[in-house]
């Protein structure tokens, strides 16, 4: 004879006290009231003071002012932009240029801090002393101090357009800012992209099925010479059919000042500058940590296992250092993207400078816009630490499983 | 037995003498085997040393060598009138140091702003030298005490009354508040669907907010007749004295265990009423000194230090609430921390000086110095917070369960077993969010407040001082300074961490 379970009791009122008011029962019941109850009072103060001091003031609060004519000029816009656009615009082309600040500002940052951490790892007693140096000067200075530096000192020194400093006859730095050669899309262009695009793709499809290959069937494909065709030789071949995709239309210095050419705005170099030298600092120390995270055993086991030195760094050091330098990396990526906002300083027309400034020093309208220039950060900020969890999550359980 | 040395295996000549090793130790083996160990190396030698010598030599040469080290205006450090390459020109700093240390703080009063700084140093050694006693008085000196005498040497002003009218005024503004509340709602259920439950919910909300105002009656009264008094603040004073000391007193323990507190609340307050009568509080104090005339180090020393003392209680009760059983507390600190961490600081400070004042009623006006003090403190306050929690993380678990065992309190448990272990753990990190908040003060320049760099920058605008390398010597004085700051509290929090770590080291 078999005796059924009892079931447990029911247990209806220490569900409803869990809950309301979670693992502290009642109490905690009694305090969240007491809290919204606060929070509440809070907002409503908020609320009736604001309504209050708008309308002594005169300002008809709402988003109505994004439709009207903007009126002033913006020194740098990727997108067509006048003076007779509207707010909306404005936000447009600022976002735009703090996006440009920040993913220009990355890829400077990155390359910087990671020859700075090689030079911090060097063997070389000197080097390694420059690497520190540099990390320990860089770091102590405000970012803010740094800029201004840069803007107002090192820009402000540099010569005229005529006595400009010229790179190898094709760039001219002045106090002018820097003027580059200009590319000029040709016939061939359309071609060369789509070349390049069907390159990175097959050369990615032809990696994973090399990798599939040798996880199932331990068959070792060697693929580079076909990824290196894909990605090199067929773009030339469609160079050498469709003709050159793209010519440079080269400065000329004419009068007082160069004609032809694209202007980066000194306010741009200075702020790249400051932005990717400063970050910079951060991820050398990053990167270091990482690589001197691997625990020196890994490399010897790799070794000892016959693979070569170049495929112990590959395959063992490097995807257990990444482990450690992502999550961080990221975090600083961030800050520079937050840090860009500095531009307001020397007036590089950037979200911060033209929305949060100019825009709201014409229109007065503070709560809506510092309202929407919060969002947008807060909104950059919260997608890339959901992406780094799901990195994270994925990392964890990939380890998870090799264990 | 055979004679050894005849032998045929036994050598009879002596082996010649190897050559020494290569020597690996000294200064000569340490750039062999550091510098010059392999054609690479060689060459990066050679690279760096050309790094530093196109860095290095210009530098010191613009510093000293080439620096101008007297003169009266910008003529002095012009390269026609000193015939050779003009490098720093210190004149000029000499002539703004004030200027970069005051602001425009009134030159008779400067005093006040020098004995706050030597108040500040004599408070803070102690507190940064691990082997001296009496932490506990000293930290609450520095972090209660300190900001508080501070705020009357620098900006000056007295008082008009003390506990018992704040309290009084406080809790009648907030009770009107909560029944202007009541009346908005029983004014909107006129013509609203849900009308008569909105009307019910203002109704008990006026009833509260009156109950409020009827029980502070006797406070409000008290402090009425305390104002028409001829000495309110000493009246007051001593009221506060008496009820706070007889309220610990009682909550100690009352005749059993309340002596110590009663003593130590009788100290303080003595302490108080000292500070009170040497800075004539009651007679109205110093000389205001307006905020918008404070300037230079000054004033990113008052951001920096009120942002570290404001900072940390509001990120140990943000952790606290992060790691709290309550949902509500924990998702409104996940949310308040994740916001202020995800925007920048100079969105904050935008807020902090143009939406703030809009939020408070407009009777208010708060000083700009103390807007971008707001700003700063909750934006802190959040990375603080952060640094608490992983301080708290790291505490094991047994040791709360040991403390609840004990039969100790929540609130107990946390002040005495778990948040000092905590806060003990994490203090490199507490120091390494101190260092940014220092850096970060700089932004107050562009609110238009005269920071350090604000100051700097403005000196730069003089067409006394314009030469080619003004703006390098300002911003070679000003670097040295927050390079000093910055660097020392790095090297303390190092030092910190390595006496926490002595048990580790091998």
């Amino acid at each position: 004879m078999t005796t059924e379970p009892r079931k447990p009791p029911p247990q209806f009122i220490f569900r409803l006290k869990r809950a309301l008011g979670g693992k502290s029962g009642w109490t905690g019941l009694a305090v969240q009231i007491v809290f919204a109850a606060v929070l509440a009072w809070v907002a409503y103060e908020i609320v009736a003071n604001a309504r209050a001091n708008l309308e002594t003031q005169r300002i008809a609060s709402g988003f109505g002012f994004l439709k009207n004519t903007a009126g002033f000029d913006v020194s740098l816009n990727l997108v067509p932009y006048s003076g007779s656009d509207t707010y909306t615009r404005v936000f447009l082309v600022g976002l735009l240029n703090t996006l440009l600040v920040a993913v220009i500002g990355i890829i400077f940052a990155t390359i910087i801090g990671f020859i700075i951490a090689l030079c911090r790892l060097s063997p070389n007693w000197l080097l390694a002393r420059i690497g520190e140096i540099y990390v320990e000067l860089v770091r102590n200075l405000p970012l803010l101090f740094q800029l201004l530096f840069w803007y107002l000192a090192v820009l402000a020194a540099l010569p005229g357009p005529r006595q400009s400093i010229s790179l190898f006859n094709t760039a001219f730095l002045s106090n002018r800012g820097l003027v580059i050669p200009r590319p000029i899309g040709e016939a061939g262009l359309d071609p060369f992209l789509i070349a390049i695009a069907i390159g990175i793709v097959g050369a990615l499809a032809l990696r994973s099925y090399a990798r599939r290959a040798l996880f199932q069937r331990g068959q070792a494909i060697r693929i580079w010479p076909t990824v290196l065709g894909l990605l090199f030789g067929l773009p030339l071949a469609t160079m050498l059919i469709f003709g050159l995709p793209l010519t440079f239309e080269m400065p000329q210095l004419k009068g007082f000042n160069f004609a032809g050419g694209a202007r980066v705005i000194p306010e741009l170099v200075a702020l790249l500058v400051a932005l990717s030298t400063y970050t910079a600092a951060f991820i050398a120390e990053i990167v270091r940590a990482g690589i001197l995270s691997v625990h020196k055993g890994q490399m010897e086991a790799g070794s000892s296992l016959g693979l070569s030195r170049g495929a112990t760094l590959r395959l063992i050091v490097v995807p257990q250092a990444m482990r450690v330098i992502v999550p961080p990396l990221t975090n600083q990526y961030l800050n520079l993207t937050k840090n860009s906002s500095l531009a307001v300083a020397i007036g590089y027309p950037d979200l911060v400078s033209v929305f949060a400034g100019t825009t709201l020093s014409q229109t007065g309208q503070a709560i809506e816009i510092i309202a929407i220039t919060m969002g947008v950060y807060l909104l950059i900020s919260l997608v890339t630490s959901a992406v780094m969890s799901v990195y994270g999550w994925r990392i964890n359980r990939s380890l998870g499983a090799g264990a | 037995m055979t004679d050894v040395t005849a032998s045929s295996f036994v050598r009879q000549d002596l082996v010649p003498e190897r050559p020494a090793p290569v020597k690996t130790t000294g200064f000569i083996g340490f750039v062999r085997t550091r510098l010059l160990n392999s054609p690479t190396n060689i060459l990066l030698t050679i690279v760096a040393l050309l790094l530093l010598w196109y860095t290095i030599i210009p530098a010191l040469k613009f510093l000293l060598v080439d620096a101008v080290w007297s003169g009266k205006d910008r003529n002095a450090c012009l390269a026609e009138n000193t015939g050779h390459q003009v490098g720093a020109c210190w004149p000029y700093i000499q002539a703004k140091l004030t200027q970069l240390i005051y602001g425009f703080y009134p030159e008779a009063e400067r005093w006040r702003v020098n004995l706050t700084f030597i108040l500040a140093v004599v408070l803070l050694a102690p507190l940064l030298i691990p082997r001296l006693p009496a932490k506990g008085l000293n930290a609450s000196l520095f972090f209660f005490a300190f900001p508080v005498v501070a705020f009357f040497l620098l900006r000056g002003g007295g008082l008009t009354g003390f506990g018992v009218s704040w309290v009084a005024s406080l809790s009648q503004l907030f009770g009107d508040s909560i029944v202007n509340a009541g009346q908005v709602l029983v004014n909107l259920s006129q013509n609203s669907a849900i009308g008569p439950v909105l009307w019910g919910i203002g109704k008990l909300i006026v009833l509260i907010g009156s109950a409020v105002g009827w029980l502070i009656f006797p406070l409000t009264w008290l402090r009425d007749q305390l104002q028409m008094s001829g000495q309110p603040l000493w009246y007051d004073f001593l009221l506060t004295a008496v009820i706070v000391s007889l309220i610990l007193f009682f909550l100690g323990g009352g005749m059993r265990t309340g002596q110590r507190a009663l003593l130590a609340s009788l100290v303080t307050f003595a302490g108080i009423a000292v500070v009170i009568k040497l800075m004539g509080l009651d007679r109205g104090g110093l000389a205001v000194v307006d905020t918008r005339l404070w300037g230079g180090l000054l004033v990113t020393l008052v951001v920096s230090v009120t942002g570290i003392v404001t900072s940390m209680p509001i990120g140990i009760a943000l952790a606290l609430g992060r790691r709290s059983t309550i949902p509500l507390i924990r998702v409104f600190s996940i949310a308040f921390i994740e916001f202020w961490r995800g925007v920048p600081l100079i969105t904050v400070l935008f807020f902090a000086t143009y939406m703030l004042p809009l939020f408070l009623p407009g009777n208010f006006n708060v000083d700009g110095l103390v807007r971008a003090l707001i700003g700063i403190a909750l934006f802190a306050g959040a990375y603080q917070a952060e640094v608490v929690r992983g301080g708290l993380a790291a505490i094991p678990r047994g040791q709360g369960e040991a403390a609840s065992a004990l039969g100790l309190s929540w609130w107990k448990t946390t002040s005495l077993i778990v948040m000092p272990q905590a806060l003990r753990h994490v203090i490199p990190g507490l120091v390494n969010s101190f260092i940014a908040l220092f850096k970060d003060t700089s932004l107050v320049s562009i609110v238009a407040l005269f920071d350090l760099l604000g100051s700097l920058h403005a000196t730069f605008s003089d067409p006394t001082w314009s030469t080619p390398t003004t703006a390098f010597t300002g911003f070679a004085f000003a670097g040295m300074i927050y390079f000093v700051f910055c660097f020392g509290m790095s090297r303390y929090s190092l030092f910190v961490e390595n006496r926490l770590n002595a048990h580790r080291r091998n």
